[in-house]
């Protein structure tokens, strides 16, 4: 039995047991993996120090815990709960393994207006490090990541979308997109275009408060708005006739979806910059696990926090003092992944 | 009148396929749609089923305009099993089944006994209980479109439209699915209507029979009244002898050849 009724009065709903578990299971390793996180670093504290970092506002830890590791593990952790979410939305919508934020335009059209914006202020020594930085670039880039997403949506739709036709059109754009970016990138000031390129690996170096908060407002709204469109999300894997007959508006259903897919992959990228497989595998690891028929939209987050978080770990301390962008781990690590599901597909 | 085409104008962008169509499909009756290839059959069921918007004139549910109604209201009346449908890879019997509820269903009632109850109920009817965790893609033909038709009776509408629920079956699956059809029909005075291919079958299946051609309705009454050597002729092009099934006494068409022979070796 892969589902199991859950009834209370007038109300009811099907659980999958399995799902429940996993979900719970990534909760207990994304906590474990942002206390190693917390713990780990140039200054090395044992789970005490932690403890009183986290309490206490005198100790010695306390600015390293609160404004350093605390914010930017959380900014990781949503981060890629909202990238994997977006993702588990496209690849059910597209009913393709392989689709992904980046072929809605979002990813690429942040980074080409991310760059852009660096090129473009550029010169000013620092000018990116500075003000641009904290208010400029995750506003560049959510313009950027919409602006993208419209261009897509345009060019895809022809009386109705198609997911066929979404993810060919995605394709195209982002390959546009990414050749604009590395013209960008080859006129500009080489101080300036090396930090835009920090940003367009996707990096947590220097997250804080700022990047929480608003990734968590947009997650708080957005999850419960998917987690609506369930139901939707289950009736458009079938073809575009059955999705009528069953009683379904195909075009708002499936325009809605995609439009929190965007604005999803949009804040996390505003946040974190284009963190790399995130969205491509989380929700497909969920799927495998789960054993479900499309990825399981709550556990993908999980995964997803879980795999960022775990990332972000490895590149900051992997190679240490030397830090990597987290974007770069996660795509040394989703390379393999990537091939392997082609591979499989292919059979 | 269950279901009506009012002077409906119906094509795809440009290319109009019906225009100016009248068609009334009473409660109770077992209408098959019949006629040539591209003479529009397919396409009037789709816009019977709102599947299709019409260009012109209206299709009429119960006497409402079905455009009027909302989408979900029309699948708690209406059920259509489109030509060829596309399932999701990996689904099971049972979840294809269920999945017919879904007009029934909102966030907060997702599975309600009621649920569970019609799926139970379409599974059986079917006779595919002991089939229903197997995933659709291993079962055989015949099975996988009695699936599709026990989803859409898990929506619990009494009025079905089956766009060629035979197409790609051998003549032993047709049957069957036929006999399943009928079946649904006669037991709880469903209103049936489908697109066929095989007139023999179509006859013997049906009460009504519409003949279509170049998007108009040529004939239509009791397989009797309806298939004549002279409607063969004019709707099929075809020379044909009717004569009377043996089986179930209604006609029964056995083809001579082409009314406009193709150039080949003389008979």
């Amino acid at each position: 039995m892969t589902t199991l009724p859950l009834r209370v009065g007038g109300l009811s709903w099907q659980v999958r047991p399995r799902a429940v578990v996993l979900t719970l299971a990534g909760l207990v390793l994304l906590a474990l993996l942002m206390a190693l996180n917390m713990r780990i670093g140039d200054l090395e504290m044992n789970l005490a120090d932690v403890v009183t970092g986290t309490f206490d506002a005198d100790s010695a830890g306390h600015f390293v815990i609160m404004e350093l590791r605390l914010p930017r593990a959380l900014t990781g952790a949503l981060v890629g709960a909202a990238l994997a979410l977006s993702g588990a939305i496209i690849q059910s919508i597209a009913r393709n393994p392989l689709a992904s934020p980046e072929i809605l335009g979002v990813t690429t059209g942040a980074s080409v207006t991310v760059v852009a914006g660096v090129v473009a202020s550029g010169s000013v020594y620092g000018g990116v490090s500075g003000l641009l930085s904290t208010l400029g670039i995750p506003a560049l880039a959510l313009l950027g990541g919409l602006l993208g997403a419209a261009v897509v949506y345009g060019l895809a739709w022809r009386r109705g979308l198609d997911g066929y036709r979404l993810v060919l059109v995605g394709i195209g754009v982002a390959a546009v997109f990414t050749n604009v970016k590395f013209w960008l990138l080859t006129v500009g000031d080489v101080n300036d275009t090396s930090r835009a390129m920090i940003w367009i690996s996707g990096s947590l170096n220097g997250r804080g408060w700022e990047h929480v908060t608003p990734t968590a407002l947009a997650l708080a709204v957005l999850v419960p708005l998917t987690l609506l469109g369930t139901r939707s999300l289950d009736a458009l894997r079938f073809g575009d006739e059955t999705v009528t007959a069953l009683g379904v508006r195909m075009n708002p259903a499936r325009a809605l979806l995609i439009l929190a897919a965007v604005l999803l992959a949009a804040v996390a990228t505003a946040s974190a910059g284009p963190i790399a497989f995130v969205a491509l595998a989380s929700p497909q690891i969920a799927l495998r696990l789960v054993r479900a028929g499309r990825p399981p939209l709550l556990c993908s987050a999980v995964i997803g926090g879980v795999l960022t978080t775990g990332a972000d770990l490895i590149a900051r301390t992997a190679f240490s003092p030397l830090e990597l962008p987290v974007g770069i781990v996660t795509a040394v690590l989703g390379a393999p992944y990537l091939i392997h599901l082609i591979w499989r597909s292919r059979k | 009148m269950r279901l009506q085409a009012a002077g409906v104008k119906l094509g795809y962008g440009e290319r109009i396929v019906v225009d100016g169509l009248d068609l009334g499909i009473e409660a109770g009756t077992a209408t098959t749609i019949i006629g040539p290839n591209g003479c529009g059959k397919s396409t009037l069921l789709r816009a019977l089923g709102r599947l299709l918007k019409p260009q012109g004139g209206e299709v009429l549910l119960d006497g409402k305009r079905i455009d009027k109604i909302p989408t979900r209201e029309v699948a708690k009346i209406l059920g259509v099993l489109p030509q060829a449908p596309i399932a999701p890879e990996g689904l099971t019997v049972a979840d294809l089944v269920a999945r017919g509820r879904h007009p029934h269903q909102t966030w907060y009632r997702q599975w309600s006994s009621d649920d569970e109850g019609a799926v139970t109920e379409a599974l059986d009817m079917t006779g595919l209980a002991d089939l229903a965790e197997r995933p659709l893609d291993e079962l055989s033909g015949g099975q996988r479109q009695r699936a599709w038709i026990s989803m859409a009776l898990a929506q619990g509408t009494d009025l079905l439209l089956l766009d060629e629920p035979t197409t790609f079956l051998d003549l032993a699956h047709q049957v069957e699915v036929l006999e399943l059809v009928r079946h649904l029909h006669r037991q709880a005075g469903r209103t049936v209507v489908m697109v066929l291919h095989d007139l023999n079958l179509a006859a013997r299946y049906a009460d009504r029979l519409v003949a279509m051609r170049g998007g108009r309705v040529i004939s239509s009454g009791t397989p009797h009244e309806v298939l004549t050597e002279e409607l063969l002729g004019e709707v099929f092009e075809l020379d044909a002898k009717v004569i009377e099934d043996p089986v179930a006494g209604t006609p029964l068409v056995v083809p001579i050849g082409p009314r406009t022979r193709p150039a080949g070796p003389a008979a």
